[in-house]
């Protein structure tokens, strides 16, 4: 009853590879699923503040974003240091929002062109003034339902 | 004892692991979705109209300063209190007769808010105001409605309104969304969220 052999000579044998690739696919394909593609790249410092009273959304066809928010250190020579708003991937001004919600509204659906929200993504650094200047477009376009973007934390984390 | 070749490990079994470790990570991650605080803007009118008449006992008016300072009525509060201070003027329940609130837990004080239909919050702020101290007023200011909503729905339904809420986005809600969509409603109805914002100075 010999079930385990011995073998002859006491060479430690190689570690066999051929599970190597899987693990790479494996790694591979974490990776793949867990990366969110940013479609467009962002010009402006953008630390969301926080809160805790958050609901998701989860929509994303029904989501248009703005950016607002310093410019970022390499356009702030040609850009200045005010906080700006940033459309689609470049810099706007606030005047150009209401055009950029009348495109926004032309690419979508039909039934779904006034359920839109705006999501707006603020710097936490950002005077309220620039802020509201976009709310006040929004309404002038009837884009009236808008997502103060935030991160999930405590407000005290704000200060 | 002579020396021993150790067993060579058997690796056809390794890909079968890797898969499973796979299948985990796939299975727990999830894609992060942004989240935020939701409102909704007031509509522009062009026609100047009478602003309704609201008694002065009726407004909370909450100013946000340029260093994030807040006043509340033009007193200053801590934003530590803002919460519990909003809560118990909506809360408060000081009508009577017809204004009368009976689910109202609060003080009764006659000179607070009559009831939460009627009660409006004002939130200011100025230009300079930083947007952080904007939302964390708006934070707290939501959450004193949350607070307030999740105990009615508590009563009424066993239930947090935040839980509903979110049950009602789930698509594979296993309940009646329409009756879901009902107890909502009625929620809301209790304790409408009456949060006017003035333009800032």
């Amino acid at each position: 009853m010999s079930k385990f052999k011995k073998k002859g000579d006491g060479d430690t044998p190689a570690i066999s590879t051929a599970s190597l690739p899987d693990i790479v696919f494996m790694l591979l394909f974490f990776f793949m699923v867990v990366t969110v593609m940013r479609d467009n790249s962002l010009k402006v410092e953008n630390e969301l503040p926080f809160a805790d009273q958050v609901e998701k959304l989860d929509k994303k066809e029904l989501v248009m974003y703005i950016y607002a928010g310093k410019p970022s250190e390499r356009y702030q020579r040609q850009f200045g240091t005010e906080a700006r708003v940033q459309l689609n991937d470049k810099f706007a001004s606030v005047n150009d929002i209401r055009r950029f919600v009348l495109e926004e509204r032309r690419t979508r659906r039909e039934e779904l062109q006034n359920k839109l929200i705006s999501a707006l993504k603020v710097d936490k650094e950002t005077n309220m003034g620039l802020v509201s200047d976009i709310k006040q477009e929004l309404r002038k376009v009837d884009a009236l339902k808008v997502n103060y973007t935030t991160r999930d934390g405590d407000v005290s984390f704000n200060k | 004892m002579g020396r021993r070749k150790a067993p060579e490990v058997n690796a056809g079994s390794m890909a079968d692991i890797a898969f499973l470790l796979l299948i985990f990570f796939l299975v727990t991650t999830t894609i992060e979705t942004d989240s935020g605080i939701n409102r909704k803007l007031p509509p522009i009118d062009d026609e100047i109209v009478d602003p309704p008449k609201i008694k002065e006992r009726n407004i909370f008016q909450v100013l946000v300063r340029d260093d994030g300072k807040i006043l509340v009525n033009e007193d200053q509060m801590d934003i530590a209190d803002l919460r519990q201070s909003a809560i118990k003027f909506l809360d408060n329940g000081g009508g009577k007769g017809s204004q009368a609130c009976e689910y109202c837990q609060g003080a009764r004080d006659p000179k607070s808010s009559d009831n939460p239909k009627k009660a409006v919050i004002s939130l200011q702020n100025n230009r300079k105001t930083k947007y952080k101290s904007y939302i964390t007023v708006q934070n707290e200011l939501v959450a004193a409605y949350n607070e307030l909503r999740n105990r009615e729905a508590q009563r009424l339904f066993n239930k947090d309104f935040t839980e509903m809420v979110k049950d009602f986005s789930n698509p594979d809600y296993p309940g009646n969304i329409d009756k879901l969509e009902e107890e909502i409603k009625l929620i809301k109805e209790l304790f409408p969220q009456k949060l006017s914002e003035a333009e800032p100075k």
